[in-house]
Order: C-alpha cells, then sequence, then structure tokens
C-alpha cells in the first residue's frame, strides 16, 4: 500500500540553526499518526514543509505522493488543516463557514448541500446551523472546525494541538470524530501536549533537537523504554535534549 | 487568616439580548500559604475570576478579599501586595531581559538586589541572556522572566493565569517544581490551569466549568468523593470496545482514558457482569481490572450531572 506521508533525511535550517535535522518517516494510509516532541523540538517547522507552507532546505518528502519541493499547490488540495488557534470565521453562520471552506477547496453545490447535512447531523450542530459561529462554545468550534477541515474529504489531515484547553468531554467527543475519520480512511497526523492522546494514535514519533528520537506504536515505545505511560516515555526522551527551552 | 476570600462573584458579558455569563455565583476562601488551583478548561471562567480579584475587572456583584482588603475600594493597596501573570505574555519585547526585570521593580519601589533571594532560582536560569531582547526569548524562558517580573516586588499573592498552558509535559513538571519552592517562602499562590493531571499537585482545587464551581476540595477529597465503581477495559480493537462499553446496560458513563477505557458502573452492576458481556462479543484480547479514578475522572462526572446538583456545591467546603 502506498505511504500517505514519506520523508527521506528531510531538513530544514534557519541562517546556522537546524530546525528539523535529516528526518526519515513514513505514516501509512488511514493510520492515526502521533507527532510529538518538547517546544522547540521542530515539529512546528516539519509540519510547515508537509503542508508546503515551507520549502525544505535539503532532503526529500512525499505527501499524498506529491513532492512537497515542487508540488506543493496539489499538496494544499489533498490535505485538510486545522489547528487550536486558526478557527472558523466567527462572523459568519456555522452553515456559512462550511459553504465558504467547501467552496474554497471547489466542491459542487449539490455537494456541499447533501454533506453539510450530514456533519450537522453528526455533530448535532441541526439547531444551530444559522447560529454565528462566535456564539459556540468552544468545545462545539473545535468539532466543527475539524470537520470544516475534512469536509473535502482529503486524503490526510494535519491536526495542530486540536484540544488544547478544551474540555475532557469534548477531548474526547472530538477524538470519536477522529477514529471517524481514520474508519473513512483518512490519515490522521496529530500532534498534542496531553499524553493520554498519545496513546489514541496507532503510531507516535518523539522529535528531540531536531531530529526523531522514536517512532513506534504507544505499545511499543512503552516496552523499549520500560515504563508504563507515554508521559514517561516522552519526559525519558525530552529530558535529553540539548536545544532545552527553558 | 484567609489570603483570598471571593463571594457569590457574578460576572456576564455582552448586550442584555445576549449575554454571556463567565462567572455564576463563585464562592472560595484561600488560606494564607496554601496553593490553590483553579481547574477548567477554556471559557470556565478562569481568566475573570483572576482579573476581578487582582483589581482589574469589576465583578457585577458579589464581594471578594485579597490579605483583607476589597477588591473595589482597596485597589491600589492590592495592587501593591499581588503579583500577577497573565496568561498571554505582557511583558515588554523590545527591553531586555534586565531592563524588564528593572522596569517593574522600578514600579513597585523597590530594586532587584532587594528581593533577589525569591527569585534567584529561577533568575538564574535566564541570566545568561540577560541582554537579550525579551521578545527574542523562547516560550520557556519567556515564561522564567515574566515569573521574575511577578515577584520582584515580593507578592503576598500570586495570580499565575494558565502559565502551562501550551508548554510541553517536561517544562511544565519543572515549572510546578519553581511552584512548590515559591510556596515554602510563604507565598500564597492562585495558579489556573485546564490540565487535569496538574490539580493533584495543589493543595486544594476549585473545579470549575462555564461559570459554575463544580467542587472544591483537596485532589484527595475530590477523588474520595467519586463513588461508583471505575473499571479500566482494554482490547485490541480499542474504538469499537468504546462503542460497546457505551452500550451496556450497566455503564453509567465510558470514555477513553490513555491506555484504557474508563467504564463507570451504576449501581448494582460488577466487573463479572462486564466480563459476560465483553464475552458474547467479537472482542479479543479484552483485559478489565479496577482503576483507582483521578481528578479527571472527577471533572467528568461532575460535569454530567444535573445542573441543580452542581449548584449545591457552591460553598467552599473548608
Amino acid at each position: 500500500m502506498q505511504d500517505a506521508i514519506t520523508t527521506r533525511n528531510l531538513t530544514k535550517t534557519f541562517g546556522s540553526f537546524t530546525a528539523v535535522d535529516a528526518i526519515t518517516f513514513h505514516v501509512k494510509k488511514g493510520e492515526i499518526f502521533g507527532f510529538l516532541g518538547a517546544n522547540g523540538a521542530g515539529k512546528t517547522t516539519a509540519m510547515r514543509m508537509l503542508c508546503g507552507l515551507s520549502f525544505p532546505t535539503s532532503g526529500k518528502a512525499t505527501v499524498a505522493g506529491f513532492d512537497v519541493a515542487t508540488e506543493t499547490e496539489k499538496i494544499k488540495r489533498s490535505i485538510g488543516y486545522m489547528s487550536q488557534k486558526f478557527s472558523l470565521y466567527e462572523d459568519l453562520t456555522v452553515r456559512e463557514n462550511i459553504r465558504f471552506y467547501a467552496g474554497i477547496y471547489g466542491k459542487s453545490r449539490a455537494f456541499i448541500r447533501e454533506k453539510t447535512s450530514r456533519v450537522l447531523q453528526q455533530l448535532r450542530l441541526e439547531n444551530e446551523a444559522d447560529k454565528l459561529v462566535g456564539a459556540l462554545p468552544l468545545g462545539w468550534k473545535q468539532k466543527l472546525a475539524f470537520s470544516v477541515a475534512i469536509f473535502h474529504e482529503p486524503e490526510i489531515v494535519f491536526l495542530d494541538e486540536p484540544t488544547g484547553g478544551v474540555d475532557p468531554v469534548t477531548r474526547r467527543e472530538f477524538w470519536n470524530l477522529i477514529y471517524e475519520a481514520a474508519g473513512d480512511g483518512i490519515t490522521v497526523f496529530v500532534t498534542t501536549h496531553y499524553m493520554d492522546e498519545a496513546e489514541y494514535c496507532d503510531r507516535v514519533s518523539i522529535m528531540v533537537d531536531g531530529k526523531i528520537g522514536a517512532l513506534d506504536s504507544p505499545k511499543g515505545l512503552k516496552e523499549t523504554f520500560g515504563v508504563n505511560s507515554m508521559d514517561e516515555v516522552f519526559l525519558k526522551l525530552a529530558r535529553g535534549a540539548k536545544r532545552s527551552d527553558g | 487568616m484567609k489570603s483570598v476570600t471571593a463571594q457569590d462573584l457574578v460576572k456576564t458579558y455582552g448586550t442584555k439580548k445576549d449575554v454571556v455569563t463567565a462567572l455564576n455565583n463563585v464562592s472560595f476562601e484561600v488560606e494564607q500559604g496554601e496553593l490553590f488551583g483553579i481547574i477548567g478548561p477554556d471559557g470556565a471562567g478562569k481568566t475573570s475570576l483572576f482579573r476581578i480579584l487582582t483589581t482589574l475587572l469589576l465583578a457585577d456583584s458579589g464581594r471578594a478579599t485579597v490579605d483583607n482588603l476589597d477588591v473595589v475600594k482597596d485597589l491600589k493597596a492590592i495592587r501593591k501586595r499581588v503579583g500577577y501573570m497573565p496568561g498571554r505574555f505582557s511583558l515588554y519585547q523590545d527591553l531586555t531581559v534586565a531592563e524588564n526585570l528593572e522596569f517593574f521593580a522600578t514600579i513597585f519601589e523597590t530594586s532587584i538586589q532587594e528581593n533577589y533571594d525569591l527569585i534567584k532560582d529561577i533568575y538564574q536560569q535566564i541570566e545568561p541572556f540577560k541582554d537579550r531582547r525579551a521578545g527574542k526569548l523562547s516560550g520557556g524562558m519567556k515564561q522564567k522572566l515574566a515569573l521574575s517580573c511577578a515577584l520582584i516586588h515580593r507578592p503576598g499573592v500570586l495570580f499565575l493565569d494558565e502559565p502551562t498552558t501550551g508548554v510541553d509535559a517536561v517544562s511544565r513538571k519543572e515549572f510546578w517544581d519553581m511552584l512548590k519552592t515559591l510556596k515554602r517562602q510563604g507565598i500564597t499562590i492562585l495558579v489556573s490551569t485546564p490540565y487535569m493531571d496538574e490539580a493533584s499537585l495543589c493543595d486544594r482545587v476549585a473545579l470549575i466549568q462555564t461559570g459554575n464551581i463544580l467542587s472544591i476540595d483537596s485532589p484527595a477529597g475530590i477523588v474520595d468523593n467519586f463513588k461508583p465503581t471505575l473499571l479500566a477495559v482494554r482490547a485490541n480493537q480499542m474504538y469499537p470496545l468504546l462503542l460497546d462499553l457505551q452500550r451496556y446496560e450497566g455503564a453509567r458513563d465510558a470514555y477513553a482514558f490513555g491506555e484504557y477505557h474508563h467504564l463507570v458502573l451504576k449501581s448494582g452492576f460488577n466487573e463479572a457482569g462486564v466480563r459476560s458481556y465483553l464475552d458474547r462479543s467479537a472482542h479479543e484480547g479484552v483485559e478489565i481490572k479496577p482503576s483507582r479514578p483521578v481528578i479527571e475522572d472527577c471533572f467528568i462526572a461532575l460535569m454530567k450531572q444535573p445542573t441543580g446538583a452542581a449548584a449545591d456545591n457552591h460553598q467552599p467546603s473548608a
């Protein structure tokens, strides 16, 4: 099976600083892939390259089969993206936000109409469809933002700390949406600071000082490091970091 | 002596037609020298509460005191006695590390030398960069500088609004170690956080959600109040397992919890019942074991209880 993401010695330098240092990994189609690392380890820089927003200094990477150095526009069409900070337009309604983003991806009116009602039903937002997004509670906004990010049925969705600050119940509802998306064949690439969420991933990579410090299933990582939780795996790895954030 | 008191604090925003209630009759008391946590997600009202207590925002109704001073009448006296670290980095980006610290010392009519012992452990970690502009610091270093600036006038009460949000697990741990050191110096600390696992590091915590305090107690006390049987369950296919657990007639609640799912049982149901229920399904690799609840289990249970029951919990338990 073709991989959703492949990188080979992917590197990004800023002046004399090597933010991402020759990372090599593969993400399988339909996989939930956790991308962890301490602040400053190089996660954001790596993710920006994979989304076609930043050119690699050297090395290679493909996303959905397209080259991140030469086919960035094709990549952007094949992916969805959502971050904690980037949200929807607060002064548009739920329905208008969906129509706007789906329109940008060139989806037909019939597709948008049919899928909008399905998504609203799934999120139980039917009665809020014509309310301004700004009036929704944060947790609903994040779930809606995720649904909008995958509305155009991308091959891969990138989620940058999607559950930061979200209450524990909504955080779990959010992960149910992730599982459903993965069940529909969408590859999920997700960063988080919640170590319990690392357990929900099929495989997890942990970046340390611009390199991949470890990559395995949560079970495999715990066995390798001889500990009981992902929290301890993370602390063991990140403690060894030279590029301290503090 | 009570270091901080809040009595029936109400704060709303918006217009009459479209009211958002940030704080709904919030009451609690914090003892002198206590490390008190306000635990809740975004939108719970944490920042409004801290801004009222630091005299930066007026409540619609209710009363609050800090060091026995009224937050409305005695605002000038309170401002001399509290240290406040807002959630958003709010130092001068174009001043250096040393200049920022000097500035805050000067406006509080003190000097870095006078209180250096208080900030020494924290400030020494960023002192090698003292000539760097604050805007050029990493997240962790900014946080240490902000804490140093909030402490330089030796406040009696320290308010830290989400100091660890967006901070990785290692830096979070370091930050809590710093708080423990400060607590030993007798400073009362109020700290807010969306991370439930940080609750156990506080003396007492208030769990807060959409402006309502769900519970106030020691972390151990909150956990003791969780009465139903809690099981940790796993199988080879975790998501289908979760759906099956949620359909179980004896399930009060079932939700993902790291490596395992947590299953909260209704009274009258037990582990053996769950086992035979799952035996009838196609799950492989099933593992079931009793589990001790943690703060997050309690928070989820309190969030899901009828609001009437939550309202009974408003009064401070201390």
